[in-house]
């Protein structure tokens, strides 16, 4: 009986994710529907207007500004994170005494427990000020933003990184150093192609979250619904927009952003899905 | 003529309070195929991974007495455990290639794993890359298999193919010395047959250090046997003499099999 009852408890719970994403997608559908028949696919990704018609009626909404800075934020933090969380990573794995291998990992990990609006506020008032005063501008920007994320995506890079280069065997590291290999070639040659598969899906899992966040970003990318026109310029991205405008659009200006929410839904659900897929590749090859 | 003499030779491990290796005394003939053979723990890897020097990735292990390595060019004996500086190491472990029990092969091409030593002495001419890795596959007796394939993952390859790829690599760096840690623990009858044909011939050329478990193995190919025990050289000799008449009592219970 109990068995009985155990075994279909877990059955329901297994099955009630699935049906809650399915059922996101769906009203996430369902609500953009109106947009999506009003502009079409091409015409609202390129779009470059977002402008609601007299008595909130009507109007034109394009995504391609939300778009484009979202992914300009992802690329920056990307381009930022990717060499220093390596670094990280080749740093304990291959070089750092242990008796700080522990502390340091420790703190890496620390800072993905972070809340994100803590980093928000951070950039907003630490780092900002400090932009402007080196590279002029407003201080938000596209560049702090990237920044930020970066920092926020650096301990899941660093960290997976990490435990798929611990899992070289000595011997094979061995055997290069019996070839009389410098520990640099080691790692060039050795750790980093046998950790391949780990390092990308650390890098996809990363592009993910980068491309999700909102706080952070509301904070420092400056909401502001115009294409960046440098480096240190402002604009906004999808998760902003829906931020900020989600509490006051109605009608099509509403059913827009369920389009964006839609756009940034199937962005993710197809970075995790590569993820998931270099993973399962991985431990296959095992 | 000795490649290699081990003088007074004792290592202990890193945090180990005694040694693992006492007092060892023991020449590596030069051409010569010399087997190192003990129960498990004896030290006899231990020992055999001194040679190049590999305990040296991992910090606080102590040597003392003397590994006196021949030069060719210099005429001379070297110390090597006097060695200090990384390009040092470099050298030394160019000239003293190492086998390990598993296949470890780089994951990268054939090609690639044979010239990757060359590459990194700085051989970057290719015709002279492709002459080189087509004479080490020869020597290692591998090159009808993967003649055709030298680009393909060299993960692909069997087992008993990759050991040898993993002497071909070694081969490619013509050392003086190639040490054998158990190179066929890992492999099955007819692929261990091969590589011990393999280290047969390659004698000519080079003078061979090898850990094995198997005491056939031991008496098929070696021209020198040492037995240890318990960190310590208990005897060597001729591979004859120590098979048939070992002067030694623990020698010859363990080569009869009543212990180990």
């Amino acid at each position: 009986m109990s068995g009985k009852l155990f075994k279909n408890f877990s059955f329901f719970s297994a099955t009630i994710s699935l049906i809650l994403l399915i059922a996101i997608f769906t009203t996430l559908y369902y609500y953009a529907s109106d947009a999506i028949n009003t502009f079409g696919f091409w015409d609202f990704i390129t779009g470059t207007q977002w402008e609601a018609g007299e008595d909130d009626e009507g109007g034109i909404f394009g995504g391609a500004i939300p778009i484009v800075g979202s992914l300009l934020t992802t690329a920056i933090a990307m381009i930022i994170a990717l060499p220093l969380a390596l670094g990280i990573a080749i740093f304990l794995t291959e070089i750092a005494h242990e008796k700080l291998i522990k502390p340091v990992s420790i703190a890496i990990e620390l800072l993905a427990a972070i809340p994100s609006i803590i980093y928000g506020m951070w950039g907003l008032f630490y780092l900002a000020p400090l932009v402007q005063k080196y590279f002029g501008g407003a201080g938000i920007g596209l560049f702090s933003a990237g920044v930020v994320l970066a920092i926020m995506i650096i301990p899941f890079i660093a960290s997976i990184t990490k435990d798929a280069m611990n899992t070289t065997p000595n011997v094979l590291k061995e055997s290069a150093y019996a070839m009389g290999a410098t520990k640099f070639e080691v790692i060039k040659d050795v750790v980093i192609p046998y950790a391949k598969t780990g390092i990308i899906g650390s890098i996809i899992l990363a592009l993910g979250r980068a491309l999700g966040e909102t706080m952070a970003v509301a904070f420092l990318l400056g909401s502001v619904m115009k294409f960046p026109k440098n480096l240190f310029d402002t604009t906004t991205s999808i998760p902003v927009i829906l931020a900020n405008t989600f509490s006051e659009a109605e009608d099509l200006e509403l059913s827009a952003l369920f389009y964006l929410a839609l756009i940034l839904f199937a962005l993710s659900f197809i970075i995790i899905s590569l993820a998931k897929f270099y993973f399962l590749r991985n431990k296959e090859e095992r | 003529m000795n490649m290699m003499e081990i003088k007074n030779f004792s290592f202990t491990y890193a945090k180990a309070s005694k040694p693992s290796l006492k007092n060892i005394n023991l020449p590596i003939k030069k051409n010569q195929i010399t087997a190192l053979i003990g129960p498990s723990g004896c030290g006899k890897s231990t020992l055999l991974r001194s040679l190049n020097r590999i305990h040296d990735l991992y910090p606080g292990n102590k040597y003392e007495g003397e590994i006196l390595l021949y030069n060719p060019q210099t005429n001379e004996y070297e110390n090597i455990l006097e060695l200090k500086k990384e390009n040092e190491f470099i050298n030394l472990r160019q000239r003293v290639g190492m086998i390990f029990q598993k296949p470890t092969p780089f994951p990268m091409s054939i090609f690639d794993n044979v010239a990757y030593g060359l590459r990194l002495n700085g051989i970057k001419n290719k015709s002279e890359l492709e002459t080189r890795v087509e004479e080490a596959l020869k020597g290692a007796a591998l090159w009808n298999e993967v003649k055709d394939r030298l680009k393909a993952s060299a993960m692909g390859l069997s087992g008993g193919q990759q050991q040898r790829l993993c002497i071909a690599r070694a081969v490619a760096l013509k050392p003086e010395i190639l040490l054998f840690d158990e190179p066929t623990s890992a492999l099955d009858p007819i692929s261990t047959g091969a590589i011990e044909q393999l280290v047969a011939e390659l004698k000519k050329d080079v003078t061979i250090a090898i850990v094995t478990h198997n005491m056939q193995q031991a008496s098929r190919l070696s021209d020198y046997t040492a037995f240890m025990y318990m960190g310590e050289l208990i005897e060597y000799n001729k591979t004859e003499k120590i098979f048939l008449n070992p002067d030694e009592k623990l020698t010859e219970d363990y080569i009869t099999g009543r212990f180990g």
